[in-house]
């Protein structure tokens, strides 16, 4: 599966990042590298194994019911780029 | 399967077309605070109130699960006559939005708490039909972007990020407009007979997103026969519809537009739109190039959760009455018809109301006034049943002041217009209106001699044509001002005239 | 005042509860070497207001009676660790002046028991490098040199700047994370001791994520009891992290010292790896001759799936940082750059706030988990991560701990590897295991090699069998008697 100028575009694209032209090869060529030294993964045989997901083997604790967190807007905003009225002020998104 | 979704036939230029709809349904669960955080759960509060440092995903900041949304995704699933998976997962789904703080919903992608389930959903004629349920699964809803305040900004409000939902997808089950929008009441109900989910959905706390696609005629049989999409067309998904009668509009215009395109040769493309309800139209969410790939996989910061049977069981014994056992019991205990205990079932509130009026009375003359009257009363005054000015031993003393003779149907009306303007009691009334029926036969009789007396072309008429009777019976009533006993003003009637 | 600085943490507390000198005195000291030590670039914020407040209030309860265990202690913080009111920057440009509201859990342990907080410790930016070379606020300098050479070298990665603090005696102890071997890498290069903990000991509520599955807190300090000093008050169950595990806390130094007669040591064939320098085998056959003359039993062990854990983890570690790092989008906190529109912003943004390391993993994160690729790369990942695990399982019936060396090389000069990704990867090849297995591992100053730089030996040990590992740690400690400390050129 080798990795071209084109899925480094399509990927960082998805992963938000903005990537010059020009710096798609050289990025899509140490990435190749990367994914050719991964692929030695392909000799561990693995039918039959089950995916581990973490490093616990415990289960998920519950918490109950009750408020004990939020009121807090100068919190939540204290390092915000801008703020109104305790929103976030975030670039005009259109729909 | 016996009860499917009736076919709704849509003519193109180019021959008939059907429709199949799958429906993902939003449900916010009921709870005080969040799904994953302890910020408290509510509409109302100011810009970023019920925010915690793990809503906003700061840095560093962990999701807790809450146990209450845990229980009632079983107790809906349960009222779904739906699997409980004992062990299941919380996913991420990655996407960038501004109101999506961490960058990612956690949800459940590959393994949902609750599996397959079945939904029986009943039409307005009483008739009904089965909606297979795919999947119920919990997960974070996401914030709030508020588009107008500002002509070169979007504000963001994260109180609603991070409040528990669950989602519950129907399989493309559903053939008519209406049908979805039947499907939705019935889940609802469901959910409100269970207190999950509040149902509010004006407040958006239920809301659907459609999967509408068109076919030909005998496509959607064999996509069933053989499970294969491929029999079916491309769908488009039309995001958070909260209401009825917009699901309606949303799905009959979406159906034409694919029509019309398909009809002109072009093909549908896979995507998510929204309805504008203003417009009544649906437009697309966003461009093409934009594909989707949320690149799901297990949230590292959590665990598989897993469930007690005996919790499961605990749950179980704890279920109110659910609306198909309702509507069921309210037939046979009853003896109310198909339509008026689905009817009163389709509101919990309203079934108890009917419950409550009914004790000891003519239950389908409750349940006709409890239907007809008070919901019609409480719709065009925009009430509910909670909020109904009229108690229901008010509706039990009503009917009873019918059943003992006291007043007619007729001048119950009327009496039942003094309850609504608040005058009081029924039987109060009555007395203070003087709206007690005749019944003393005595008098009907005098009334109706001197009638006869004073027409006596009419009284041939009627002897000749009998039913012309109802002339005289209009005759009677408006000289005793409605009061008197129809069947007694009927019967004297019959005998003074001989027919 | 050099004097001060150079005790060990357990040494410092008792002359803290001896009233032989003041926390302020402690403090002040530290702070001194740290404006002296910038030439090292281990700080990258200096706190001395507050440390010198901080050890005020400390002296207070002191004399009041009311001292916790760490009780005017001076620590350094890696910048990984939110501390409220406090920038935190993970040492990436993306945080810009982030003042986290909030205090991790494991520094709140640490203040809780009285530690004072000297500041904030340069790394890898977000935690991603070997070598300290990928921080936005440059690498940090090891202290130590080559024998007789002048070149700088790196003091490891990613938490280079709490080894190289606690090596130059900048601090009595330092907190560290270790995703792949960023606790124990470090220590190595550096002459200190570093643990990384079973995974869900420290609670990661508060530490700024790189992968969840895998970052585990833990200390360097300057000797094993004081890392084992440091883990117990660090480490501890917490409710608002739900991998944390709910088991009590041992007090870990109290299995500093004992007998570690008849514990069965495995030493895994497949840590042999080619191209280890020779010293480093020779250092690992000595290690082995001291736990054998200390009691133990050698036997020897095979961890087949060993070569496949780096590679794995350069899946998975990639992955759930793709997604973790997603929150860093300029919105809500942060660097915020220009564009025409939302989504420009967005690339701009972390473009500009993220440097080329990371950009790099974020993409290789976002495609192993994108659409068609998930299946081959990282669900195939996640069952070699199992194999790996299991390998463990099967080593666990025949030995206690296990024995194997740091990293396969001492400290490099900077600007060595940066251009062969690849090279710097492999520096995790024996640490990384245990991350993905979870378990418990200690690096320990064993040697110095042939140009006199320091050299670490690795124990692994059964999950929450860090009791173990120390036991064993401070047999080996005893045993090679490391005592150099860098010749002070800064
Ligand atoms: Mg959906
Ligand atoms: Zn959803």
């Amino acid at each position: 599966m080798a990795i071209d100028a084109s899925t480094v575009r399509k990927v960082a694209r998805l992963a938000r990042i903005a990537i010059p032209e020009s710096g798609l090869e050289p990025m899509a060529r140490e990435i190749d590298g990367i994914m050719s030294w991964i692929d030695q993964l392909a000799e561990v045989d693995t039918d039959g194994v089950e995916p581990m997901t973490s490093a616990v083997a415990a289960t998920l604790p519950l918490r109950d019911d009750v408020v004990t967190d939020g009121a807090m807007v100068e919190r939540v905003v204290f390092n915000a780029p801008k703020t109104v009225d305790g929103f976030f002020v975030v670039p005009k998104v259109v729909e | 399967m016996s009860e499917v979704s009736g076919t709704y036939t849509i003519k193109g230029r180019t021959g008939d077309w059907e429709l199949v709809m799958g429906l993902e349904i939003h449900a916010q669960v009921a709870s005080k605070s969040k799904l994953f955080s302890g910020a408290a759960v509510g509409f109302g509060a100011g810009p970023n109130e019920q925010v915690s440092l793990v809503d906003a995903a700061m840095p560093g900041m962990l999701p807790v699960l809450n146990r209450f949304c845990v229980e009632q995704a079983i107790r809906t699933g349960l009222g779904l006559q739906a699997q409980i998976n004992l062990k299941s997962r919380f996913d991420r789904k990655n996407y960038f939005y501004p109101d999506l703080p961490q960058g990612y919903q956690i949800s459940q992608f590959e393994f949902p708490i609750v599996g397959e389930g079945e939904v029986l959903v009943e039409r307005d004629d009483g008739s009904s039909f089965i909606v297979r349920i795919e999947r119920l699964h919990l997960e974070q809803d996401a914030g709030k972007s508020i588009h107008d305040l500002d002509p070169n900004a979007t504000y963001v409000d994260l109180n609603r990020s991070g409040t528990a939902l669950m989602e519950i997808v129907s399989r493309p089950d559903i053939r008519a407009p209406e049908e979805a929008a039947a499907y939705v009441k019935k889940i609802r109900a469901i959910l409100v007979t269970l207190g999950t989910c509040d149902g509010d959905m004006e407040k958006g706390n239920l809301r659907a997103d459609v999967n509408v696609s068109v076919c030909r005629p005998g496509a959607y049989e064999k996509f069933r026969a053989t499970g294969d999409f491929g029999h079916l067309g491309n769908r488009c998904e039309i995001k958070n519809v909260n209401s009825y009668r917009y699901i309606q509009q949303a799905i009959e215009y979406e159906a034409r537009r694919q029509i019309e395109i398909l009809e002109d040769g072009g093909s549908i493309f896979q995507e998510t739109r929204l309805f504008d309800p203003t417009k009544g139209e649906t437009r697309s969410m966003r461009s093409k190039e934009d594909a989707m790939d949320y690149r799901y996989f297990p949230d590292p910061d959590l665990l598989p959760l897993v469930i007690d049977p005996a919790w499961v069981e605990a749950i179980k014994a704890t279920l109110p009455e659910l609306p198909d056992a309702k509507k069921a019991r309210l037939q046979s205990q009853y003896g109310l018809s198909a339509y008026d205990a689905g009817v009163l079932t389709g509101d919990g509130d309203l079934a108890a109301f009917f419950e409550a009026a009914a004790a000891g009375r003519d239950a389908k003359l409750v349940a006709n006034w409890t239907i007809n009257d008070l919901s019609g009363s409480l719709a065009r005054d925009g009430l509910t049943i909670a909020s109904s000015p009229i108690p229901p031993s008010d509706i039990a003393d009503l009917v009873k002041l019918i059943e003992t003779d006291v007043i007619s149907s007729k001048i119950a009306r009327v009496v039942f217009e003094h309850m609504w303007a608040g005058e009081g009691a029924p039987a109060a009334i009555v007395e203070k209106r003087g709206l007690v029926q005749v019944t003393d036969t005595g008098a009907i009789e005098a009334v109706v001699d001197r009638l006869i007396a004073a027409n006596p072309g009419q009284a041939e008429a009627v002897k000749a044509k009998p039913q012309a009777l109802g002339w005289f019976v209009g005759q009677v009533m408006k000289e005793m001002a409605g009061k008197a006993n129809p069947a007694a003003v009927n019967a004297i009637l019959k005998a003074r005239l001989g027919v | 005042m050099s004097e001060l600085t150079s005790l060990t943490l357990k040494s410092a507390l008792e002359g803290l509860k001896s009233r032989a000198f003041s926390s302020v005195e402690l403090t002040a000291a530290h702070v001194a070497t740290v404006e002296a030590a910038r030439p090292l670039n281990a700080f990258v914020l200096e706190t001395p207001d507050k440390a010198l407040e901080m050890a005020a209030a400390s002296d207070a309860r002191i004399a009041a009676g009311e001292a916790g265990a760490l009780e005017g202690a001076p620590l350094g913080i890696k910048d990984l660790f939110c501390t409220r009111d406090v920038r935190a920057t993970a040492c990436s440009r993306i945080l810009g002046n982030f003042i986290p509201q909030y205090e991790s859990t494991v520094t709140a342990n640490l203040f809780g028991d009285g530690a004072v907080m000297l500041g904030k410790l340069n790394m890898d930016e977000f935690a991603m490098g070997s070598s300290n070379e990928t921080s936005a606020f440059g690498p940090v300098i090891n202290p130590w040199k080559i024998e007789g050479g002048n070149q700088s070298l790196t003091p490891g990665g990613s938490s280079g700047g709490s080894a190289a603090a606690v090596a130059a005696d900048l601090c009595l102890g330092a907190t560290a994370t270790d995703t792949g071997g960023s606790i124990r890498q470090p220590a190595a290069f550096t002459g200190t001791v570093g643990i990384k903990p079973t995974y869900g000991r420290c609670s990661r509520w508060g530490v700024v994520a790189f992968a969840s599955s895998l970052d585990q807190a833990g200390p360097i300090a300057k000797t094993v009891e004081d890392a084992a000093i440091l883990l117990t008050s660090m480490a501890g169950h917490d409710a608002k992290d739900s991998t944390s595990l709910d088991v009590e806390t041992p007090d870990f130094a109290s299995f500093v010292g004992r007998s570690v007669k008849g514990l069965r040591i495995g030493v895994p064939k497949e840590y042999r790896v080619d191209g280890m320098p020779a010293e480093i085998e020779s250092l690992w056959e000595q290690g082995i001759a001291w736990l054998r003359e200390a009691g133990c039993e050698i036997v020897e062990v095979s961890l087949p799936h060993t070569k496949y854990a780096l590679p794995a983890y350069y899946i998975v570690a990639p992955a759930e940082a793709s997604s973790n790092l997603a929150r860093y989008d300029g919105m809500r906190y942060g660097l915020r750059a220009e564009g025409g529109n939302l989504t420009e912003i967005y690339e701009n943004t972390r473009a500009q706030g993220f440097g080329a390391e990371v950009q790099r993993r974020i993409l290789i994160g976002t495609y192993v988990l994108s659409a068609g690729y998930y299946d081959a790369y990282y669900l195939k990942a996640l069952k070699v991560r199992r194999r790996i695990a299991e390998d463990f399982d099967r080593a666990w019936e025949t030995c206690d701990a296990l024995l194997t060396p740091t990293a396969p090389s001492a400290a490099f000069a900077l600007g060595e590897r940066t251009a062969d990704p690849i090279a710097m990867y492999l520096n995790d090849v024996f640490t990384v295991t245990t991350n993905l297995a979870g378990l418990p591992s200690i690096s320990v100053p064993a040697g110095v090699d042939a140009q006199g730089l320091p050299l670490g030996l690795q124990l692994i040990g059964r999950a929450l069998d860090e009791a173990t590992v120390f036991s064993v740690a401070g047999a080996l400690e005893k045993a090679a008697a490391f005592r150099s400390k860098p010749a002070k050129w800064w």
